[in-house]
C-alpha cells in the first residue's frame, strides 16, 4: 500500500505550526500540515497576540528578542488583516517596589541592546492619560507589537502552500511514531520528521510530555479609539506567570487596530472546561478597572477562554524528542507563542538542516534536564 | 455610579411579551412570588409593542391588567446578560446591576427577524418588517410615505396592515413563498377558525394593496438613504421608488440565554417536555424559543409553564389540546415560509453580510465554517454577536452556529466586574411594585 | 405628562412627541445614526435593540442603542457621521 510521504509533517496549524511550515517550505523542504480544526485555532485564536521581549531568564530573553526581530523583518509582507501594530509595551509600576523593578529591567534591556525608556509619573500619564493617577512610573519598550493571530497563522500557512506545502484540514491525528502519522480514519502519512506543534494538546500525541494546560480569560470591548495607545502590563504579571500552582489575575490590556480594548489576563491550572469562570472574570475586570477607571463604563462585547501550553521551567520545547528519532517538538510556549513562533521555526529548521542556530538552542531542547527555574 | 441590587423570587420570567406575561400572571395567581424581567421599557415584547399602553381593551391590555392584578414585580429596562450560577441571573439596568435569584425560571425570550443580505440592504431606511413597525410604534412619522413590504411570513401582512392604517402607502407586498405554498397554508387555516378570521380581516384591510408571491428584493438603491427597491417578480425585475423598505424573512428564536444556561437545543429550538420544562432542572421555556408559532401559541405555552411551576398539572393539561392545535399551525408556518434557494444568490461578492464588521460575502465564502469565518474575518464578533449575520450565514453557507459566551448582550465592564458570589440570600423581596430601569 | 419633549440632535433643538425613541428623533432630524467601519451611513434595522445599527452618543455616552432609549428633555444626541 502506498503511503503519502513527506520530508516534514507538522501536526497543528496554530501560530507555531504555521511558522514552522512557512520556514521549512521556504527552504524547499516537502511539508504537510495536519490540522484537525482550522488554521489559527486553539490558543492562537484565543490569545492576546502580543509580541513582547521578556526578561524572565536569559533563555527566554534570547528567544523572544530573536523572534521579535524576525517579526519586525516580516512586517512589510504582512497583509492588512494581520493588523500588525508596533504600539510598544509599557510595564506600569504602581509603587516604589515595582519602580525598582522598572530600573532593573531598564538595565537588563539596555545591556542587551533593546531600546527602552524609563517613564516617570508625569511621562507615564502623558503616554497613557487613562491610567489612574498615582502610578509611580513605568518602562516603555517601543519595539514590542501586537497583531491579530488567526490571520497571521493563515498568512504563514498560505505562504507555505505557495512554496509547495500541503494542508490537510479536518483529519484527526491519533498517533505519531517512527516516521508515521496515523490518522483517526485509518489513513497513514509517512515523514522523515514529524513536528508536534499541537500546543496544550501536545501530550496526547507525545506521551510523557510535561506540558500542562494553563487556562486564561480575556474580554473585549466595543470600539473606543484613542483610549489606549500601548499594550499595558502591570509588574505583577511576572509574579503570576511564575507561580505554577495558583490561579491569578493581572492587569494586561491591549489596543486593537479596531479601537477595541482587549482586557486580560488570568492564569489557572487544573481547569478542564472551557467555560468562563465567573470569579476569575470578575477579579480580572476589577483589577483592570483599578488601573484604568475609564474602562468601567465601556461595553464588553464578549468574553472567552483559552488554554496555554505550560512547561515546568517556563521555556518551550523545541527540538528532537529523545524517545523517537522522527519526532520533534515545537510546543510549550505558554503565553509567548505568538512572540516566539518565528524564532521557534528558525531554530528547528537550522537544527534539522545542520546549520548553527542564531541563538543557543540547548535551553529549549526536550532533552534538557529539569531544573528549578530561577527568577532573573 | 452603579449599585448592586439583589432580588429573589420564586418564579423569574425572562421576557415580557405574550408568553412571559401569561406565564407570570398564572404563576403569581397560583401564589408564587413572581417577576418579569425585560429589556424594553414597557411590557408587550415585540408583537404587542405599544399596545399594552393602549386605551382600548385588547388582548395585550387584558394580560397586562392580569399581570398587575396578580402582583407580579415588573423589572423593565433591565437586560439579563449572564447566569452567575444556577439559580441566579445577572441583569444590567441603567444605573444598577441586578442579581436575580429564583427557584424556577421561565424563559420567554421571544424571537427576532431573520435578515438576508442583498445589494443595498444596508442603506438607511431599509429596515426589518417588524423593525419598521417598531419604529412607527415608537413615533416614526409614516403618513404619506411609500413603504415596500418584502420578505416572508405572516408578519409581512400584519406589518403592511399596521402601516396602511397609519397612513403609509404600500406599493407592493412581496412574499417569496409561492402561490401554491400559500394556498396550501390557507387550507390549514380552515382547521383553525380564529386564524381564518384573522386572515380574512387582513385581506379586507389590505384590499387594493398589490400582493406578489414568488417575489423578493434583489437590490436597494439610493445615495445616502434608500430611494428605490428592485423586486424580482415573475422572473422580471421591477423598480419601485419608495421611502422605506420593510423586509424580514420570518423569525428566528432567541435561544442565547437558554444556551448559556445549558438547555438542550434541537434544530435551533429549545427542547421542552409537555410541561414546558427544559433539560435543565427548574428551567422552563415558553413561546417562540420552542417553536415559531405566534401569539396564541405563546400565550398557551406561557400559561402551561406558569401552572407547571405551581405544580398545577391538571390546569396545565387542560391546555394541551389547544397547544397541539396551535403547534400544527406553527408547523404549517414553518413549511409554508421556507426560504427558497434563489435567496442564496441575492448577495453579490461585495455585498456586506456582517454589518457590525462590514464583512463582505466574497470574504466569507472563502471559509468552510462559521468559526473559521469568524476568526479570520471578524464576522459575528461585533456588538450583535452574530444575531443578525448568524442566521443569514447559516442560510447562505449552511454553517452551524457557535457556542454562546457571556455576556449575551454588551454590558458595562463595571457590571461584569460587580457580579459577586454569595450564599443563598436569606431575605425575600416582598414588594409587589413596578420597578422601571431609570426611565421616567 | 408633557405632550412633547425637546432635545438636541447634533446641536440642533428638536421637539418630538412624548414617548418617542431617540432613533425616531434622529430620523426626524434627518441623517444616519452611525457610520460603519468602512464608512457607510447606517440607521436602525431591527428596531428591537439587537442589531446595534442605531447607535448614537447620548449625553456624551457612546454606543447607546437609540431605538431602545426614550427621548428625555434636554438630552444631547450626537450621531457618528
Amino acid at each position: 500500500m502506498s503511503v503519502a510521504s513527506y520530508d516534514v509533517a507538522i501536526v497543528g496549524a496554530g501560530i507555531v505550526g504555521a511558522a514552522c511550515a512557512d520556514e521549512f517550505a521556504r527552504r524547499g523542504i516537502r511539508v504537510v500540515i495536519l490540522e484537525r480544526d482550522m488554521t489559527g485555532g486553539g490558543a492562537t485564536a484565543a490569545g492576546m497576540g502580543h509580541i513582547v521581549t521578556m526578561d524572565d531568564s536569559e533563555a527566554q530573553f534570547a528567544l523572544t528578542r530573536y523572534s521579535q526581530q524576525l517579526w519586525q523583518q516580516l512586517r512589510p509582507e504582512l497583509p492588512e488583516d494581520v493588523e500588525y501594530e508596533q504600539c510598544g509595551t509599557i510595564w506600569a509600576a504602581a509603587d516604589d517596589e515595582e519602580m525598582h523593578e522598572v530600573w532593573r529591567k531598564q538595565e537588563y534591556y539596555c545591556k542587551r541592546g533593546v531600546p527602552v525608556e524609563v517613564l516617570d509619573s508625569a511621562k507615564l500619564q502623558a503616554n497613557e492619560p487613562n491610567l489612574r493617577p498615582g502610578m509611580v512610573g513605568g518602562l516603555l519598550v517601543p519595539e514590542d507589537a501586537v497583531l491579530y493571530p488567526p490571520c497571521a497563522a493563515r498568512f504563514l500557512v498560505e505562504r507555505a502552500q505557495t512554496n509547495g506545502a500541503k494542508l490537510h484540514l479536518g483529519g484527526s491525528v491519533s498517533e505519531i511514531a517512527q516516521g508515521r502519522i496515523h490518522l483517526a480514519e485509518g489513513a497513514e502519512i509517512a515523514a522523515d520528521i514529524i513536528i508536534n506543534a499541537t500546543g496544550s494538546c501536545s501530550p496526547l500525541l507525545t506521551t510523557g510530555l510535561e506540558v500542562r494546560r494553563r487556562k486564561g480569560h480575556l474580554a473585549i470591548t466595543d470600539r473606543y479609539p484613542g483610549f489606549l495607545r500601548h499594550q499595558l502590563v502591570e509588574l505583577g504579571y511576572l509574579k503570576s506567570a511564575h507561580t505554577l500552582t495558583s490561579e491569578s489575575v493581572a492587569f494586561n490590556v491591549q489596543p486593537r487596530k479596531t479601537g477595541q480594548i482587549l482586557i486580560g489576563s488570568s492564569r489557572q491550572f487544573g481547569a478542564e472546561h472551557s467555560e468562563v469562570d465567573n470569579d476569575i472574570l470578575v477579579r480580572m475586570l476589577e483589577r483592570a478597572q483599578q488601573y484604568m477607571p475609564g474602562l468601567k463604563e465601556m461595553l464588553i462585547v464578549r468574553t472567552w477562554t483559552g488554554f496555554r501550553a505550560a512547561t515546568p521551567d517556563k521555556l518551550p520545547l523545541i527540538g528532537p524528542w529523545p524517545q523517537d528519532k522522527s519526532v520533534f517538538l515545537a510546543t510549550g510556549h505558554e503565553g509567548l507563542g505568538i512572540t516566539t513562533s518565528l524564532g521557534t521555526a528558525r531554530l528547528l529548521v537550522d537544527l534539522v538542516d545542520g546549520k548553527n542556530p542564531a541563538i543557543p538552542i540547548e535551553p529549549y531542547l526536550p532533552s534538557r534536564s529539569p531544573k528549578e527555574h530561577v527568577h532573573a | 455610579m452603579s449599585r448592586t441590587a439583589q432580588k429573589r423570587f420564586d418564579v423569574l420570567v425572562v421576557g415580557g411579551g405574550p408568553a412571559g406575561m401569561a406565564a407570570a400572571a398564572i404563576a403569581a395567581e397560583c401564589g408564587r412570588l413572581t417577576a418579569i424581567v425585560d429589556d424594553n421599557f414597557t411590557l408587550g415584547g415585540q408583537i404587542w409593542r405599544g399596545e399594552t399602553q393602549s386605551a382600548a381593551s385588547n388582548d395585550a391590555t387584558q394580560w397586562v391588567s392580569r399581570v398587575r392584578a396578580a402582583g407580579v414585580t415588573i423589572l423593565a429596562g433591565t437586560r439579563v446578560f449572564h447566569q452567575f450560577e444556577p439559580g441566579i441571573l445577572v441583569a444590567e439596568a441603567a444605573n444598577e446591576l441586578s442579581e436575580l435569584g429564583y427557584s424556577q425560571l421561565i424563559l420567554a425570550t421571544g424571537a427576532r427577524e431573520r435578515f438576508l443580505p442583498f445589494p443595498g440592504w444596508t442603506l438607511p431606511n431599509a429596515m426589518g418588517a417588524g423593525g419598521l413597525q417598531a419604529m412607527v410604534k415608537s413615533g416614526l412619522p409614516i403618513r404619506g410615505k411609500r413603504v415596500v413590504v418584502a420578505g416572508t411570513g405572516p408578519l409581512l401582512l400584519a406589518v403592511a396592515c399596521y402601516l396602511k392604517k397609519h397612513g403609509a402607502e404600500i406599493p407592493m407586498i412581496c412574499e417569496q413563498a409561492s402561490w401554491g405554498d400559500l394556498a396550501r397554508f390557507g387550507l390549514t387555516l380552515l382547521g383553525q377558525s380564529g386564524k381564518l378570521a384573522q386572515a380574512f380581516q387582513l385581506k379586507r384591510e389590505l384590499a387594493g394593496v398589490p400582493f406578489a408571491t414568488s417575489s423578493w428584493p434583489v437590490g436597494g438603491h439610493g445615495r445616502t438613504v434608500l430611494e428605490s427597491v428592485l423586486i424580482s417578480r415573475h422572473g422580471k425585475i421591477e423598480t419601485i421608488p419608495c421611502d422605506y423598505l420593510a423586509c424580514g424573512f420570518h423569525l428566528v428564536p432567541n435561544i442565547e440565554l437558554a444556551q448559556l444556561i445549558g438547555c438542550r437545543i434541537q434544530n435551533g429550538f429549545v427542547r421542552v417536555d409537555d410541561f414546558q420544562k427544559t433539560s435543565v432542572p427548574s428551567v422552563f421555556c415558553a413561546g417562540e424559543p420552542t417553536s415559531i408559532g405566534g401569539v396564541e401559541l405563546a400565550l398557551v405555552e406561557g400559561q402551561i409553564a406558569g401552572f407547571a411551576t405551581a405544580g398545577r398539572t391538571g390546569d396545565a393539561k387542560r391546555l394541551f389540546e389547544m397547544r397541539e392545535k396551535l403547534r400544527r399551525f406553527a408547523r404549517a408556518l414553518d413549511r409554508t415560509f421556507k426560504l427558497r434557494c434563489e435567496l442564496r444568490r441575492l448577495p453579490l461578492p461585495e455585498t456586506i453580510v456582517c454589518r457590525c464588521e462590514d464583512v463582505t460575502h466574497r470574504r466569507l465564502s472563502q471559509h468552510s465554517s462559521w468559526r473559521a469565518a469568524k476568526l479570520q474575518t471578524r464576522c459575528g464578533m461585533g456588538p450583535c454577536q452574530g444575531r443578525i449575520c448568524g442566521p443569514a450565514t447559516q442560510f447562505l453557507f449552511k454553517w452551524n452556529p457557535d457556542s454562546v459566551r457571556p455576556p449575551i448582550f454588551p454590558v458595562r465592564v463595571e457590571s461584569l466586574a460587580s457580579m459577586t458570589p454569595h450564599p443563598e440570600p436569606e431575605h425575600v423581596e416582598s414588594e409587589h411594585s413596578e420597578i422601571t430601569g431609570g426611565q421616567r | 405628562m408633557p405632550e412633547s419633549v425637546v432635545l438636541t440632535v447634533n446641536g440642533a433643538k428638536l421637539a418630538v412627541p412624548s414617548g418617542s425613541t431617540v432613533a425616531v428623533a434622529v430620523a426626524i432630524a434627518g441623517g444616519a445614526c452611525r457610520t460603519s467601519v468602512t464608512g457607510e451611513p447606517r440607521g436602525p434595522l431591527c428596531g428591537m435593540g439587537i442589531c446595534f445599527e442605531c447607535r448614537v452618543s447620548i449625553n456624551g455616552a457612546p454606543h447607546c442603542r437609540s431605538c431602545q432609549t426614550l427621548c428625555e428633555s434636554g438630552m444631547e444626541v450626537t450621531t457618528n457621521e
